[in-house]
C-alpha cells in the first residue's frame, strides 16, 4: 500500500451532509473486476447531467456548473471537506477507489461512516474527524480564498492552515502506523499465524460445529 | 464486575490477539462471498502468491448481477456483458480455490444474506462477514456479523481473521406488543426515524426488550438487515427458542450430539442480566404504526396516517436545507398526505424482505384483489430459490400472478439496480429494500421504503394506504 506521511494540497468544499456511498459511486460502475478507473465516476449523479453508463468516455458528457467539483478554482483538489456522516451507505470500497482514483488524498468531515472510514485506510486515503465548529471555519476560509490549500501531517497529526493555524486530530495507532509505513496489513497478521493456528485448533475441540460443515 | 453484553461475549470468544495499540486479532467463523466486491480481493490473493486460509469457511453465490427472468438460460441470460463478466470470475474463482459457490443455475442460489441462514451457514455465536454492508442481517442469530470492503475480504481469505477495534455497546428496546399489520420493517424505520442515520456509528446495536422476542426470525433478520441504515455496522438478537428452532435440521447446522453441545453454548448468547450498555434508547411497539420513507435517506421516514413534513418549519438550517434537497428529488409537497403520493411501480424483495414470511404478508393482502391499472409494473422477487419453491408449494405464486404481480427468480434485482430491473427517471416505487438514497433503484428514481404487506397493499390502490383498512 502507499504510504502516507504528509500532504499539501487544494481544499474543495462539497457542502452537504449524509453524502453517502451510491453518490460517490453508483452502482453500474461496481461491475468493474479491478480497483483502477473509477475516478471519472466519482459523484457520478452530481457531477454530470446526464446518465453514466459503464466503459463511457466522460470527457464528451455534459457537466453539471453547479457541482463544486466542476468550478475551475478547485482542478485538481486533492483534500475533499466534507460534511457529516460522509460515506454512509455500504460497504463498497469502490468509493474509496474513486475517490483516490480521482486524487483525493485526504477528506476531512465532522464524522464518517464506520466502513467508509475503515475502507480509506486500506487505500492510502486518510479520512481526518475534526470538531463540527472547526469544518465550519476550513469551510467559510476554503470558499473564501482560491486557491485554499491546507497541509495534513500524518505522524504529527497534524492539519494546518495557510495562516499557520494547527488543529490536532486522532487516529488510532494501528491504522496511523500501516499508513504511515505503506504496511500490507494482511503481512502484519501472518507474523501471528501461530496465534491464529492455536485458537482454530481450541476452538475445533470446543466448537467442533463450526468447522468442516456443508463440504 | 458488570456482566457481559451479548456483544462482548461474541468478541471474548472470537479473540485471537488484543494488541497493546487497542487493536485486536478477531477471529471470523464465516464468510459470504458474491460477484461485486470478490473479484479483487481474489486478484490480491493471487498477486501476492497466497492461498485461502480455510477453504470451508467461505461460501459463495452470484445475486447483484443475476436476471430475474429467463434463468434456465443460467450466465448466458445475463445480457449486459460486464455483468456478465462478473459472476463468470466469481465462478472461476470459487473453481480455481475450491470454494463452495451455488451458482446460478443451482435452486440454493440467491441473496447471500438470506441463502446463509436458510442452509444454517448462518450458526449462532458465530463471527460473519461479507463485502456487503447488510451482513447485520445475522446478527438476528446472535451472530457478530457485519460487512467489510474488499481489502478486508482479502485479509479473511488470506487469515481467516481481521483486524478490529472493538465498539461501543447499544441497546434499543422495543417495549410491549406490535400492532395488527406492524411488521419488523416497520419497527426498524421507526427507530431509524429516532435514532437517526448516525444514530449508531461506532456502536454494536443489541436489539431487544417484548416486541423484538416476539417476532419470527424474519422479522428479526428484516431489523438486523437495517442496523446499518442506522449507521451500525452490527445488529443483534439475543438468542432464544426461536433462533434454535429455525436453526434445527437445516443442511449446515450440526447434528446429533454435536447439536446438542452447540444448543448449550448457543443458550448462553444473551447480554447478562448485570450488562452495561454505553447507550440506551427505548421505544413502545403500541406507538408504532405502519412507516412509509418520504425522502432520500432511511431516517426521512414517518407514518403512513403522516404527512410530508415542512421545511419551512425545521430551525436547524442543515436539516431544513436537506429536507428541501430531498423534496426537490422526490417530487413531493410540503405537507402532502403520504396516501396522496402515486406510485408507479412495487418492488418486493431484497435482503430485507424477500423471505418466506414476507410473502406471505404481501399475500394475504393482494389476494383476490388486483393491482392498480394506473402502475407500469408491481414485482415479487423471492430471496433465494428455495423461498421460490416454497412460496410456489404454498400456492403464493398463484395469488400474485392472479392479482397482477410478476412472479420473478431470485436475486438483488430493484434494490440496487446492477441487474435489468430498474426505476425510470422521476418514477415512484413502493420498495421493500433497504435505501431510498438518490439514484439507488435507477437514475432519477424515486424509492419510498415500506414493509411488504404496505407495498402490496399500495400495489393494490396505485398510491400508498395503511394497510390496516385492508386486514379488516
Amino acid at each position: 500500500m502507499r504510504a502516507f506521511t504528509q500532504h499539501q494540497g487544494l481544499v474543495a468544499p462539497m457542502d452537504r451532509s449524509n453524502v453517502d456511498t451510491d453518490m460517490i459511486i453508483p452502482k453500474q460502475f461496481l461491475k468493474s473486476i479491478k480497483r483502477t478507473g473509477f475516478g471519472p465516476n466519482l459523484f457520478d449523479e452530481l457531477r454530470y447531467l446526464d446518465e453514466g453508463k459503464p466503459d463511457q468516455d466522460c470527457s464528451q458528457r455534459p457537466l453539471n456548473p453547479d457541482f463544486v467539483l466542476n468550478q475551475p478554482r478547485y482542478k485538481n483538489a486533492s483534500v475533499l471537506l466534507a460534511r457529516s456522516n460522509f460515506g454512509c451507505g455500504s460497504s463498497r470500497e469502490h468509493a474509496p477507489w474513486a475517490l483516490d482514483d480521482y486524487g483525493f488524498r485526504v477528506i476531512i468531515a465532522p464524522s464518517f461512516a464506520d466502513i467508509f472510514y475503515n475502507n480509506c485506510f486500506k487505500n492510502g486515503l486518510l479520512p481526518i474527524v475534526l470538531e463540527e465548529k472547526i469544518v465550519d471555519q476550513l469551510f467559510q476560509e476554503a470558499e473564501a480564498s482560491e486557491g485554499y490549500q491546507l497541509t495534513v501531517d500524518l505522524e504529527a497529526r497534524t492539519v494546518i492552515t495557510p495562516s499557520g493555524e494547527s488543529f490536532g486530530f486522532d487516529v488510532d495507532d494501528f491504522r496511523r502506523h500501516c499508513l504511515l509505513n505503506g504496511l500490507d496489513d494482511i503481512g502484519v497478521t501472518l507474523e501471528d499465524a501461530e496465534l491464529i493456528k492455536t485458537y482454530e485448533d481450541q476452538r475445533r475441540q470446543t466448537a467442533p460445529w463450526l468447522f468442516g460443515a456443508g463440504q | 464486575m458488570a456482566g457481559k453484553t451479548l456483544y462482548d461475549k461474541l468478541w471474548d470468544d472470537h479473540l485471537v490477539k488484543q494488541r497493546d495499540d487497542g487493536s485486536a486479532l478477531i477471529y471470523i467463523d464465516r464468510q459470504l462471498l458474491h460477484e461485486v466486491t470478490s473479484p479483487q480481493a481474489f486478484e490480491g490473493l493471487r498477486l501476492a502468491k497466497r492461498k485461502p486460509w480455510r477453504i470451508d469457511a467461505n461460501l459463495a453465490t452470484p445475486d447483484h448481477n443475476v436476471p430475474t427472468t429467463d434463468r434456465a438460460k443460467g450466465i448466458d441470460g445475463i445480457v449486459d456483458p460486464v455483468s456478465r463478466i462478473q459472476v463468470e470470475t466469481l465462478g472461476k474463482n470459487c473453481d480455481e480455490f475450491g470454494i463452495l459457490e451455488f451458482k446460478i443455475k443451482d435452486q440454493r442460489q440467491g441473496i447471500v444474506h438470506v441463502i446463509g441462514p436458510e442452509q444454517g451457514a448462518t450458526l449462532p455465536g458465530m463471527t460473519i462477514v461479507c463485502g456487503d454492508s447488510h451482513t447485520s442481517t445475522h446478527g438476528a442469530f446472535g451472530c457478530l456479523a457485519h460487512g467489510i470492503g474488499t481489502s478486508e475480504v482479502e485479509h479473511v481469505l488470506a487469515t481467516q481473521c481481521l483486524v478490529q477495534q472493538k465498539m461501543k455497546n447499544m441497546l434499543v428496546k422495543v417495549n410491549g406488543e406490535l400492532g395488527k399489520g406492524v411488521t419488523g420493517k416497520d419497527v426498524v424505520l421507526a427507530i431509524i426515524a429516532k435514532i437517526g442515520t448516525a444514530g449508531g456509528t461506532g456502536h454494536a446495536i443489541e436489539f431487544g426488550g417484548q416486541a423484538i422476542q416476539s417476532l419470527s426470525m424474519e422479522g428479526r433478520m428484516t431489523i438486523c438487515n437495517m442496523a446499518i441504515e442506522a449507521g451500525a455496522r452490527v445488529g443483534m438478537v439475543a438468542v432464544d427458542g426461536t433462533t434454535i428452532d429455525y436453526v434445527k435440521g437445516r443442511p449446515f447446522a450440526p447434528k446429533g450430539e454435536t447439536w446438542d453441545a452447540a444448543v448449550k453454548y448457543w443458550r448462553t448468547l444473551h447480554s447478562d442480566m448485570d450488562a452495561v450498555f454505553d447507550k440506551v434508547v427505548e421505544l413502545e411497539g403500541a406507538d408504532i404504526l405502519p412507516q412509509v420513507s418520504w425522502g432520500t435517506s432511511p431516517e426521512m421516514v414517518t407514518n403512513v396516517t403522516g404527512k410530508v413534513p415542512d421545511p419551512s418549519k425545521e430551525e436547524d438550517p442543515i436539516k431544513r436545507e436537506g429536507i428541501e434537497r430531498a423534496l426537490k428529488y422526490m417530487g413531493l409537497n410540503p405537507n402532502q398526505a403520504i396516501t396522496d403520493i402515486k406510485l408507479d411501480r412495487v418492488f418486493i424483495g431484497s435482503c430485507t424482505n424477500s423471505r418466506i414470511e414476507d410473502l406471505r404478508e404481501a399475500a394475504v393482502v393482494v389476494k383476490g384483489r388486483k393491482v392498480a391499472d394506473s402502475l407500469k409494473q408491481a414485482m415479487v422477487v423471492p430471496g433465494s430459490g428455495l423461498v421460490k419453491a416454497q412460496a410456489e408449494a404454498e400456492g403464493l405464486d398463484k395469488i400474485f400472478i392472479e392479482a397482477g404481480l410478476e412472479w420473478r427468480d431470485p436475486g438483488c434485482s430493484m434494490c440496487l439496480a446492477m441487474n435489468a430491473d430498474k426505476l425510470g427517471q422521476g418514477e415512484h416505487c413502493a420498495s421493500t429494500s433497504n435505501r431510498n438514497f438518490e439514484g439507488r433503484q435507477g437514475f432519477g428514481g424515486r424509492t419510498h421504503l415500506v414493509s411488504p404487506a404496505m407495498a402490496a397493499a399500495a400495489a393494490i390502490a396505485g398510491h400508498f394506504v395503511d394497510v390496516r383498512e385492508l386486514l379488516n
